[in-house]
């Protein structure tokens, strides 16, 4: 594999007046400790649209997507500079109640990850936290949450099962209901169908067609083909560094870097 | 000799490794058994010891050594929790926290007799709280709270770097997520070593002669003033624990039934740490299942 110029890219411009942005990035850098992960990204992620990160691993995509809804401050040695808006507030700075935020920006995670509790309970268990107590409200959260995620006729007569006791695909998409039961504005995933079958994927993005209508949705993948079904936009990374983005179809036919061009058609990765 | 003849012959040591092991502690088991169990009676159970003649019971060192051990818990559990999560959950790894972690390794490792003396010197000397529960009480958190902290911390760590960050996306702040996840999944190890603990106290006879005393003054199980010098709760009188018996019966008794209370005695706290270990394994898996399966 040869190496490729991080000045060699593109983003392509999306007009603010024509497209809504849930979320952009202005010149976002990662570091552990003195390494830095991520140089500088800056994109814009469109409302209601799915937004693909692609890459080979170590690209720092995933890095860049934890910092979204500062994930990553649960890491020892690690900071985040640059700006991260939402709403218009930028959401990395110091006075942002990242709790608050988390609320609204929603995360699934590579392995799925359910609480030791009941499936009733996984998806209940943070709205009751934040102060809904009524079962009414709980139930109907926790049916309509479910069907969202394509889980609801499997497990509609076991709901005080526990979520652990589910298959692999079923906990990631119990994962999925917990996140949107929430309703946030954002859903990030990190890989979210990378440890599941090809029945399980494909549900799960269907699952994520539907979910496109109410949430923006930015997705890391390993799998282009994943990306290339499912996303408006693609943005490719290389070494740290967003290289090119653009509406997915051009991406993946008609590149303009050369990195790109030869990850997607997988000469490298 | 061929890797599958080694691997037969190796198979077997181990076996036999641990099948003295299995005999050495039924064996011991088995004896203070055979010889305590036919001494045991509700009597001896239930009434006074005595000093100079035959016939004396337990009933006041049963009572002190679980009055004891719940004042140690009461004291040592919630010390132990606070350490626990601070070192398992918000403590960075700096050399403070280094320091702290290698005063609880040494701290657990001192002999209970040290811990003993200790104790004599700060809580009964020092503090003027005289031979009593409160003392020995104390005495015994210091000797349980390193491992128990321990306990706490291992529990904790247990649990997924996953579980946290699912909590945390939610929007669930990090305390909440402690308390409402992370404690919630580690409860049935955290309760286990809890247990364990209990037997390990409750065992105890070095640390506490010289600080709950070797005394067991009558006690009037009506008056339940914790101020009167009578009541079985007023933690500021002596009180010689089942352990502290055993041993004070086989170095000065004079009764004449000595080797038979303390025979007695013997297999009663036996059977106590016993039922502590089964009750830890028991209550261990129940939680964990249901904790776990909703």
């Amino acid at each position: 594999m040869q190496n490729y110029s991080l000045d060699d890219r593109y983003i392509k411009d999306l007009d603010p007046a024509k497209h809504e942005f849930a979320i952009t990035t202005n010149d976002v850098k990662v570091f552990y400790g003195d390494n830095e992960a991520v140089h500088g990204v800056s994109l814009p992620f469109e409302r209601y649209k799915i937004t693909a990160l692609i890459g080979a691993s170590g690209s720092g995509k995933s890095t860049f997507l934890r910092s979204l809804n500062r994930m990553n401050d649960n890491i020892e040695g690690s900071r985040v500079t640059g700006e991260i808006m939402y709403r218009g507030l930028d959401i990395n700075s110091n006075n942002i109640d990242v709790y608050e935020m988390r609320k609204h920006i929603g995360m699934v995670f590579q392995r799925p990850n359910p609480f030791a509790k009941s499936i009733y309970d996984n998806i209940t268990f943070a709205p009751k936290r934040f102060g809904e107590k009524r079962k009414e409200v709980l139930d109907e959260m926790v049916e309509t949450s479910l069907k969202q995620a394509a889980l609801w006729d499997q497990v509609k007569d076991n709901l005080n099962q526990s979520g652990l006791a589910l298959s692999g695909g079923q906990q990631q998409r119990l994962c999925i209901a917990r996140a949107i039961a929430m309703k946030p504005d954002v859903l990030l995933m990190d890989e979210p169908a990378s440890a599941l079958d090809p029945i399980s994927t494909s549900t799960i993005e269907d699952t994520m067609m539907q979910l496109k209508d109410k949430y923006t949705i930015i997705i890391v993948t390993h799998n282009m083909q994943q990306a290339a079904r499912i996303s408006d936009y693609t943005a490719f990374f290389y070494s740290g560094q967003a290289i090119e983005f653009d509406e997915t179809r051009k991406i993946f036919t008609r590149p303009k870097i050369k990195a790109t061009d030869d990850y997607v058609s997988g000469h490298f990765g | 000799m061929s890797a599958k003849s080694i691997d037969k012959f190796m198979t077997g040591v181990l076996y036999a490794v641990a099948g003295i092991i299995v005999l050495l502690l039924a064996g011991l088991l088995g004896y203070i058994l055979f010889q305590g169990l036919p001494h045991v009676s509700w009597h001896f159970l239930t009434s006074p010891a005595k000093s100079f003649e035959a016939g004396g019971g337990i009933g006041i060192q049963l009572f002190n050594s679980f009055y004891l051990l719940l004042l140690s818990m009461v004291i040592s559990v919630p010390l132990a929790l606070g350490a626990g999560i601070y070192l398992a959950e918000y403590a960075r790894d700096n050399w403070l926290t280094d320091v702290i972690r290698t005063a609880i390794e040494i701290l657990s490792s001192l002999p209970s007799v040290v811990v003993g003396l200790f104790g004599f010197l700060v809580f009964v000397l020092q503090f003027g709280f005289g031979f009593s529960i409160l003392s020995g009480a104390l005495a015994l958190t210091m000797f349980n709270l390193p491992l128990l902290t321990r306990n706490v911390e291992d529990s904790l760590r247990q649990v997924g770097f996953a579980q946290r960050e699912a909590g945390l996306a939610l929007g669930l702040s990090r305390w909440e997520t402690v308390i409402h996840v992370v404690i919630p999944e580690a409860l049935p190890g955290i309760l286990t070593g809890m247990i364990l603990g209990a037997g390990r106290v409750f065992g105890e006879a070095a640390a506490l002669i010289y600080t709950a005393g070797q005394s067991a003054p009558a006690l009037n199980f009506a008056d339940w003033n914790p101020l009167d010098i009578a009541s079985p709760l007023n933690p500021f009188r002596p009180a010689e624990t089942l352990a502290v018996h055993i041993w004070k019966i086989n170095s000065e008794g004079i009764q004449p039934d000595a080797a038979a209370v303390s025979a007695g005695a013997s297999a009663v706290l036996i059977i106590a740490v016993l039922a502590f270990n089964v009750l830890a394994r028991w209550g261990g898996n129940r939680l964990y299942k249901r904790m776990t399966a909703g």
